[in-house]
C-alpha cells in the first residue's frame, strides 16, 4: 500500500475515509452482528409472544427439533437446495457454452435468458402457480389438445410440491448462472485455446480439458449464491404452493416466520433462524477460509 | 417499505399529540378490505360525532400478521395504540404481559354482563375484568349447499355425518364435486373442528380442543374423527390444495359442487353475487348436537395514559357495544352482534338463524369458541393443531398415527 509521504495534511488525508466508512460500519456491527447475538440470546430463552430475557439453555432447540413441521422443512431445504444448485448450474453453464459458439443475435439471446432474474420470486411463484395449476394450466390445456390421461399436478401433490419450487427456482436462476460463466468463458486466455486447436484438440477437449477447469473460481461462486439463494427461500414458497399441501413444501424461512409472527413462539423462530444462520455459516466459511488463504498465497 | 410504515405512525402520533385535551384514540386494525372498511367507517363516523379524535392505523394484509408486528413494536417502544383489533386468547396474553387496560367502568355503566353470552365474556375479560370489547360473531359450522345441486340427487342438506357421506356419496355417483373445499391449513382445520364437534360431541369438543386433555386427545373418539376426515377427502375434488376459500365459494355457487363448509363470511360472496338465501343457496349448521362454534373479533384496549386518550377510550368501548353500532357493522360484515338485544330487522335468514342459535346455545352452555379461528386457543396450540389436520388431510397418514401425532404436537406446543 502506497503511504502519503509526512506533511501537515496526511493525517487527514488518512483519517477521511475512515471516517467516512465508520457510520456504516458502526450501523452494520449493531443491526446485523448485534441482532444476531440477540437472536442468539432470544433462542435460548422462553420468550413467547414477547422477547424474555430469562436464560433457559437449549430448551427452544430441543422442542425445535422435535416439531414435525421443521423436520419437513429441513428435509425440504436438502432436497431443494441440492437440486436447484446443480440444475441450476448444470443448465447455466451448458447454456453458456452454446451461447460461446458465436452465434447471431447473442446479445438478444443472452437477455431473453438472463430476463427471469429481473423478476422478483413472487412473480415467477405466481406465474408458475397458475401453469401448475391442474384445473387453470398446463394440465387443462394438453387435455384439451386431446391428450386425456396427461397430469401435472406437481403443487397439488405432497410428494411433488417441493419439486415444483426446484422448477420455479431453476427457471428464475439458470440465466444468472448462464451470464456468470459466459463472461468467465469470454476471459478465459484466447492464446492458449488458439494453442490447442493448432495441436488438434477438438473444440469438445478444448471445453473439458481447458476451459471449464480454468472456471473454478466461477463454480465455487455460483454455488455460495445459489445456496444463498436457497436458504432464504421464502417467498417463492409463499407464492407458489403456500408450503402445501398441508405443510409438504414449506422451507426453514417460511417456518420462522410462521412460528415468531403467527404463532407468538419467539423462541423456537429465534432458535430455527440460529440453524439456519449456522447452515449458511457451514457453506460460507470454508469457503471465504479458502479464498482468503488463496489470496496470502498468491 | 416497514421502516417507511413506522414512519409514517410515527408522523401521524406527534400530529395526534399536538391536538389536546379532546378525546382520541388511535385505533390499529386490519379491516381494509370491502364491507369490513366500510363498516369501520361508521365507527368513525360515530366517534368523531361524539367529539372524539379518530386517528386511523390500518395495517394492510389480512389475518392479521402484519398488525401483529407493528402491535409488538409499538408496545415494545412503550408507545401502544389506544384500541388493537385483537381476537381469543392473544387478548389474555396481553392482558398477562400487563400491556391491557382496564374497562370495568364502562362496562358496568353499560351493563355489558347482560347482554354478552358467557363464551364471549371468557374471551374478553382477564381476571374478571373487560379488557377488549367484542365486535362481532361468525359463527364456524355452517354447511353452504346449493339446493338445485342437491335436488339432483333427491338430498336434503345432512344433519348427520352418517347422511352426509351417504349424500356425498350419491352426488360423486352423478359426476358432481360433494365438498367445494379450499385446501389451506386453516382450512382443513375448520372443517376439522365442525367433525370433532359433530362426531364427538359438545363435552369431547371441550375437553380435546378446549382444556386439551391428553385423553381425550388421543382417545378412540379422536380416531373417529380422523376417519371422517379421511372420508372427506375423498368428496374433495383433486384440485383443492392452495385453493382460496371464495373460491370454493364460487364452485357452489356455479353449481360445480354440492356444499361448502365455511363460516359465515360466505355468505358475503353470495349477497354479492345477488343470490337469495333459501332459494340460491342454504345455510344450515354442520351435523351437531346442537353446538355452535363461534369466531368473534374485538378490540383490545390497551393502556394509554393522559386524559384524552382515556376518554377517547371510554367512547370508543361504548360506542363498539352499542346496539346501532353492533346492528350497522355487522351488516355490513355479514357477521352477527355479539351482544343480545340487536334490532333483527334488517338481517337475512341465514344471520338470524345464527342469532337464535347463539342465544339458545349461550343457555344451554353449548356456545364454544373456535380453534381453527384462534378462540379456544392462542398462537401456539391452535398452530399445532393445523399442522396436524392438515399433515393428516393431505397424506395417506393412518387415523392412528394422527391421533397419537396430536397428542405429542399439543404437548409440545403447550
Amino acid at each position: 500500500m502506497a503511504r502519503p509521504s509526512a506533511g501537515g495534511s496526511w493525517r487527514l488525508d488518512r483519517l477521511i475515509p475512515q471516517i467516512v466508512v465508520s457510520p456504516g460500519f458502526l450501523a452494520i456491527l449493531l443491526f446485523v452482528y448485534g441482532f444476531i447475538l440477540w437472536t442468539g440470546y432470544v433462542s435460548m430463552t422462553k420468550s413467547r409472544m414477547l422477547p424474555k430475557y430469562d436464560f433457559a439453555g437449549l430448551i427452544q432447540y430441543e422442542r425445535l427439533f422435535q416439531m414435525d413441521r421443521w423436520n419437513v422443512a429441513i428435509n425440504n431445504l436438502f432436497v431443494f437446495g441440492v437440486l436447484f444448485i446443480l440444475v441450476s448450474i448444470v443448465i447455466g453453464c451448458l447454456l453458456a457454452v452454446l451461447l460461446d459458439q458465436k452465434i447471431r443475435a447473442e446479445g438478444f439471446i443472452r437477455t431473453v435468458y438472463l430476463y427471469p432474474m429481473a423478476i422478483s420470486f413472487i412473480i415467477t411463484g405466481t406465474a408458475w402457480k397458475w401453469i401448475m395449476n391442474p384445473s387453470l394450466g398446463l394440465e387443462t390445456v394438453v387435455r384439451s389438445w386431446g391428450w386425456e390421461s396427461f397430469s401435472f399436478g406437481w403443487t397439488v401433490d405432497q410428494d411433488l410440491a417441493v419439486y415444483a419450487l426446484v422448477m420455479a427456482a431453476v427457471w428464475q436462476s439458470s440465466g444468472f448462472v448462464m451470464a456468470l460463466f459466459l463472461s468467465a468463458l469470454r476471459s478465459v486466455d484466447q492464446d492458449i485455446i488458439k494453442a490447442a486447436s493448432l495441436d488438434g484438440a477438438t473444440p469438445f477437449r478444448i471445453y473439458t480439458r481447458i476451459i471449464l477447469p480454468s472456471m473454478r473460481p466461477v463454480f465455487m461462486s455460483a454455488v455460495v449464491i445459489l445456496s444463498h439463494l436457497a436458504i432464504k427461500s421464502f417467498d417463492l414458497v409463499v407464492a407458489l404452493t403456500g408450503g402445501g399441501p398441508g405443510y409438504a413444501s414449506t422451507l426453514p424461512a417460511n417456518f420462522m416466520y410462521e412460528m415468531t409472527f403467527r404463532r407468538n413462539e419467539i423462541g423456537v423462530g429465534a432458535a430455527s433462524a440460529m440453524v439456519m444462520l449456522a447452515t449458511v455459516a457451514a457453506i460460507m466459511v470454508p469457503y471465504l477460509y479458502s479464498e482468503l488463504r488463496g489470496q496470502k498465497h498468491d | 417499505m416497514k421502516s417507511l410504515k413506522f414512519a409514517l405512525m410515527g408522523a401521524v402520533v406527534m400530529l395526534a399529540s399536538a391536538a389536546h385535551a379532546e378525546p382520541k384514540a388511535e385505533v390499529l386494525h386490519y379491516w381494509t378490505s370491502g364491507g369490513e372498511a366500510k363498516a369501520l367507517k361508521e365507527l368513525q363516523k360515530a366517534f368523531n360525532a361524539r367529539g372524539g379524535k379518530w386517528v386511523d392505523a390500518p395495517v394492510a394484509g389480512g389475518g392479521g400478521d402484519a398488525q401483529a408486528a407493528v402491535l409488538r413494536a409499538r408496545v415494545l417502544s412503550g408507545d401502544p395504540p389506544a384500541a388493537v383489533q385483537i381476537k381469543g386468547p392473544n387478548i389474555k396474553e396481553w392482558a398477562e404481559a400487563g400491556a391491557l387496560g382496564d374497562l370495568s367502568e364502562v362496562a358496568s355503566a353499560q351493563g355489558w354482563d347482560d347482554v354478552l353470552p358467557e363464551a364471549i365474556k371468557d374471551i374478553v375479560k382477564y381476571e374478571g375484568k373487560y379488557v377488549a370489547v367484542p365486535v362481532n360473531v361468525h359463527r364456524v359450522d355452517w354447511i353452504w349447499a346449493n339446493p338445485a345441486v342437491l335436488a339432483k340427487v333427491g338430498a336434503k342438506v345432512p344433519t348427520t355425518w352418517d347422511e352426509f357421506n351417504e349424500t356425498a356419496e350419491k352426488l360423486k355417483a352423478a359426476g358432481i364435486i360433494p365438498l367445494a373445499h379450499g385446501g389451506q391449513p386453516w382450512q382443513d382445520a375448520t372443517v376439522f373442528e365442525t367433525v370433532v364437534l359433530g362426531v364427538g360431541g359438545i363435552d369431547f369438543y371441550r375437553k380435546a380442543l378446549v382444556e386439551l386433555d391428553e385423553e381425550a386427545l388421543g382417545s378412540e373418539t379422536m380416531v373417529k374423527v380422523f376417519d371422517q376426515m379421511r372420508k372427506i377427502r375423498g368428496f374433495v375434488d383433486p384440485d383443492f390444495p392452495g385453493r382460496d376459500w371464495n373460491l370454493a365459494t364460487g364452485m357452489v355457487m356455479r353449481g360445480e359442487a354440492a356444499m361448502q363448509i365455511m363460516g359465515d363470511w360466505a355468505k358475503g360472496e353470495f349477497v354479492a353475487a345477488g343470490k337469495k338465501p333459501g332459494v340460491d343457496y342454504i345455510c344450515a349448521p354442520t351435523p351437531s348436537a346442537g353446538g355452535y362454534l363461534l369466531n368473534s373479533d374485538s378490540f383490545a384496549m390497551f393502556n394509554v395514559s393522559g386524559d384524552d386518550n382515556e376518554a377517547g377510550q371510554a367512547i370508543l368501548a361504548e360506542l363498539i357495544l352499542g346496539e346501532e353500532f353492533q346492528e350497522t357493522f355487522n351488516l355490513f360484515k355479514g357477521s352477527v352482534p355479539a351482544r343480545i338485544g340487536v334490532k333483527r330487522d334488517n338481517f337475512d335468514e341465514c344471520a338470524i338463524r345464527s342469532m337464535d342459535d347463539m342465544v339458545s346455545s349461550a343457555k344451554n352452555g353449548t356456545l364454544l369458541g373456535s380453534m381453527a379461528h384462534e378462540i379456544a386457543q392462542a398462537g401456539a396450540v391452535r398452530g399445532a393443531f393445523i399442522d396436524v389436520a392438515t399433515a393428516h388431510f393431505n397424506s395417506d397418514m393412518s387415523s392412528e398415527d394422527a391421533a397419537s401425532k396430536l397428542v405429542d404436537a399439543i404437548r409440545l406446543a403447550k
